[in-house]
């Protein structure tokens, strides 16, 4: 496929270079190497370098050598310890655990809500369709560490406007710290702030949908619900499988809302989620070699498990295209 | 005594310009190696002394000093308090960029020290070891070799609701087994939500205190080795103690420092709050509307007619291995931790409780804090309380103990299990890492 693009690209070169010098064509030719080049140095600087310093470091620890009582650490090359301690312990497997449940919450509430307000916004003859827009998309502009800390302040009994509520109408209020309810509050911090981003994705994709295609299916008797559940959705799935994977990236990385929220309750510990654990490791424990044989054991899973899912959807989703 | 000082930098300048003609070649920059302190080859420079820190408003006590001293100009570098700051002086000691000065918790300097960062600064202050009781060098001290200078400690002591106390006609404890007692007549006398006081899974630091007062030594050192003490027989009859508490529902056991509890302070659900000096502080910003309402006491005891109490917290001044300005690092530490002028900006700009003797008696702690004006005596009763402190030695990795504090306790406090167990996992935890870390134990 590539191969014909670039065949195609030569043969059409010389007419349009016609007049023009030798070395301008190879200017032209490694023009594209020229636009690369900001994002690579970018990708290189910033990414590529950073992981392999990071899976350096996952194989070096800081270890007491010499006198003293408190003796003198000094940075050692110990292999694969670190990895064999951290995919060891059983608190990493409970953080997973505690990850996919969050995520089974956490991603069809996301996608379904997102899904039924884009839906319900592109119904024709809907009032205040972008004053309705802007208000389920603004949570998403608010930043995770201020939106945990406002839900926070919602779940404490004493200074939450949910108890007063509760109170007033003679009913218990709800414990959002519970060991079970902690799950349902983490989530609902995250939908509520992710919903609109989602939606927004899943209007923009609706709104390119040729009309023609509702007029075809009207003439055919096809009431709101048979438009949507025939026509909208399936040719939404591009974008669904985008904000799918999307979202179960923003799982894997699950970390502000909880970190967050954790002093403020008891059910909340230092690795109740992967990410955590990680950070207590390197910024708490003062033990990076460990945070970064962790990090880098995550995200070759992750990266794994995105290329599974992204080959299994592109097939489902894009199939028709190729 | 300033301008003996500037007639002796005048002529090292001149000596040290002159050496360094002969010596460029070689490129002297060096830093100097700690324990000697010689007229360096750095006298006579201007010198930029890098401090970070976190105390409040430390910036206009530093501008007192950088006024008086434009050779020594010392640039404060803001820093968030805690864990994170470790991190971070480590990271900046890997690249070689720490600074000059580092302000450090009490609990977290064997961690600088055993990573080399802080230097042995022993003989450099031999000269103001008066001006601190013993226990605050205790702090600092490792073995017989002293690596920061206390800044400001923190005796813990017992605040009370006064108001509240009298409405409900309850008795100021003086024993431990009278705050329990007095728990439950809280329960008893006073509203559903009240509580005498909160557990709080989230403060390591507050529970060491009261181990500490209880006569626990969570590390000793035995010639090189270790011995982890964390669940010895006080600190096992401490956890005991405040478990029996919770289980009961006699005390709340919610986490300290949460927009809930500063509601709790502030309403009265809370009555007592056994914390350190600086709680006044902490009450004027979380229970504005209770000042004059709270009177502090020292704390309860375990055995009537003792006279103990343990440490919340503090803070000294460390000199970094690779500080080029050594010399003028050491004056201005001094300075900043036992003059007078220091002292006093200390405690009324920052708000800070010194560790020097004589901080702690000055004329600007004449003054109560804020939140205690129905207590003039304040300060004079914190001093005296402050001289029954007793500390306990830290080890190398307390920061992994107090991390395994906060989960083991709230898993206990969620699970309703046994707080002894926590401690268990404490200890286990601790002696675990002290191991992997290369480090002998004994236990």
């Amino acid at each position: 496929m590539s191969e014909t693009k670039t065949d195609a690209a030569q043969e059409l070169a010389p007419p349009r270079l016609r007049g023009g010098r030798r070395p301008r064509a190879r200017h032209a030719r490694s023009a594209p190497y020229w636009f690369m080049l900001p994002a690579m140095a970018l990708f290189t600087g910033f990414l590529l370098v950073p992981i392999i310093y990071a899976t350096w470091l996952s194989l070096r620890a800081s270890r007491r050598t010499g006198g003293g009582i408190l003796g003198q650490r000094i940075e050692t090359f110990v292999g694969l310890e670190n990895y064999s301690r951290a995919l060891s312990n059983p608190e990493l497997y409970a953080s997973l655990g505690r990850m996919l449940v969050y995520g089974l919450l956490v991603v069809p509430a996301m996608l379904g809500l997102a899904l039924l307000f884009a839906l319900m916004l592109d119904l024709p003859r809907v009032r205040m369709r972008s004053a309705t827009r802007i208000g389920i998309f603004l949570p998403y502009a608010v930043p995770g560490v201020i939106a945990s800390l406002l839900w926070g302040f919602l779940y404490l009994p004493r200074v939450s406007p949910i108890r007063e509520t509760f109170d007033a109408v003679g009913l218990a209020p709800p414990d959002f710290f519970g060991p079970t309810s902690i799950f349902f509050s983490v989530a609902n911090i995250a939908v509520w702030g992710g919903v609109g981003f989602n939606m927004i994705v899943m209007y923009t994709a609706l709104r390119a949908i040729p009309t023609e295609l509702y007029d075809a299916a009207r003439i055919d008797g096809c009431n709101d619900w048979q438009v949507a559940w025939r026509i909208k959705i399936p040719l939404l799935q591009p974008a669904l499988v985008m904000t799918g994977i999307f979202s179960m990236i923003a799982t894997l990385q699950v970390f502000t809302e909880p970190q967050t929220l954790s002093p403020l309750t008891n059910v909340i510990s230092s690795s109740w989620m992967p990410l955590q654990k990680i950070y207590t490791d390197a910024f708490v424990l003062n033990d990076i070699y460990s945070a970064a044989a962790t990090s880098i054991a995550l995200a070759g899973v992750s990266l794994i498990l995105s290329l599974i899912v992204l080959t299994v959807m592109q097939r489902r989703a894009f199939g028709e295209n190729k | 005594m300033h301008r003996r000082l500037a007639s002796t930098m005048v002529g090292a300048l001149i000596v040290t310009t002159a050496l360094a003609a002969c010596t460029s070649s070689d490129g002297g920059d060096t830093p100097s190696d700690g324990g000697s302190t010689p007229a360096g080859d750095t006298t006579g420079e201007q010198a930029n002394l890098q401090f970070w820190t976190w105390t409040t408003n430390i910036e206009d006590v530093i501008a007192i000093w950088n006024g008086e001293h434009p050779d020594i100009q010392v640039t404060v570098d803001r820093q968030a308090q805690g864990d994170e700051l470790i991190t971070r002086v480590l990271t900046a000691a890997q690249a070689g960029n720490e600074p000059c000065l580092v302000h450090t918790e009490y609990q977290a300097l064997p961690v600088l020290v055993a990573n080399g960062v802080v230097a042995d600064i022993t003989a450099d202050f031999e000269g103001i070891r008066d001006a601190f009781p013993d226990g605050a060098w205790g702090l600092t001290s490792f073995g017989d070799q002293v690596f920061a200078i206390p800044q400001d400690i923190a005796p813990m002591m017992l605040f009370y609701r006064e108001d509240l106390f009298a409405q409900y006609g309850l008795q100021v404890p003086t024993t431990w087994d009278e705050f329990a007692a007095l728990a439950a007549e809280v329960r008893q006398k006073a509203g559903p939500d009240q509580y005498l006081t909160t557990f709080s899974s989230g403060d390591p630091g507050w529970f060491a205190g009261l181990s500490q007062q209880a006569g626990a030594e969570w590390w000793t050192s035995e010639g090189e080795a270790w011995k982890v003490g964390i669940n010895d027989e006080a600190t096992t009859a401490l956890a005991d103690y405040w478990g029996n508490l919770v289980s009961q529902g006699m005390i709340d056991d919610q986490p300290m420092y949460t927009p809930e509890w500063n509601a709790a302070m502030n309403d009265g659900t809370l009555l007592a709050w056994p914390t350190a000096v600086w709680g006044a502080g902490v009450l004027e910003g979380v229970a504005p509307d209770t000042a004059g309402l709270w009177r502090a006491v020292p704390m309860p005891q375990w055995s009537a007619g003792e006279n103990v109490t343990g440490y919340w917290g503090g803070s000294g001044t460390a000199i970094t291995t690779n500080c080029k300005y050594r010399e003028q690092a050491v004056e201005f530490v001094t300075w900043l931790n036992t003059s007078p002028e220091a002292l006093e900006a200390l405690v009324t700009i920052s708000g800070v409780y010194p560790a020097a003797t004589a901080g702690q008696t000055g004329p600007a702690l004449a003054q109560p804090p804020v939140m205690m004006p129905n207590q003039p005596d304040f300060y004079t009763q914190a001093s005296e309380i402050a001289g029954t402190a007793r500390g306990f030695t830290w080890g190398p990795n307390v920061n992994v103990a107090y991390n395994t504090y906060k989960d083991a306790f709230q898993a206990a406090i969620e699970g309703g299990t046994p707080f002894s167990g926590a401690i268990n996992t404490m200890q286990d935890t601790t002696v675990a890492d002290l191991k992997t870390q290369g480090y002998e134990v004994i236990n």
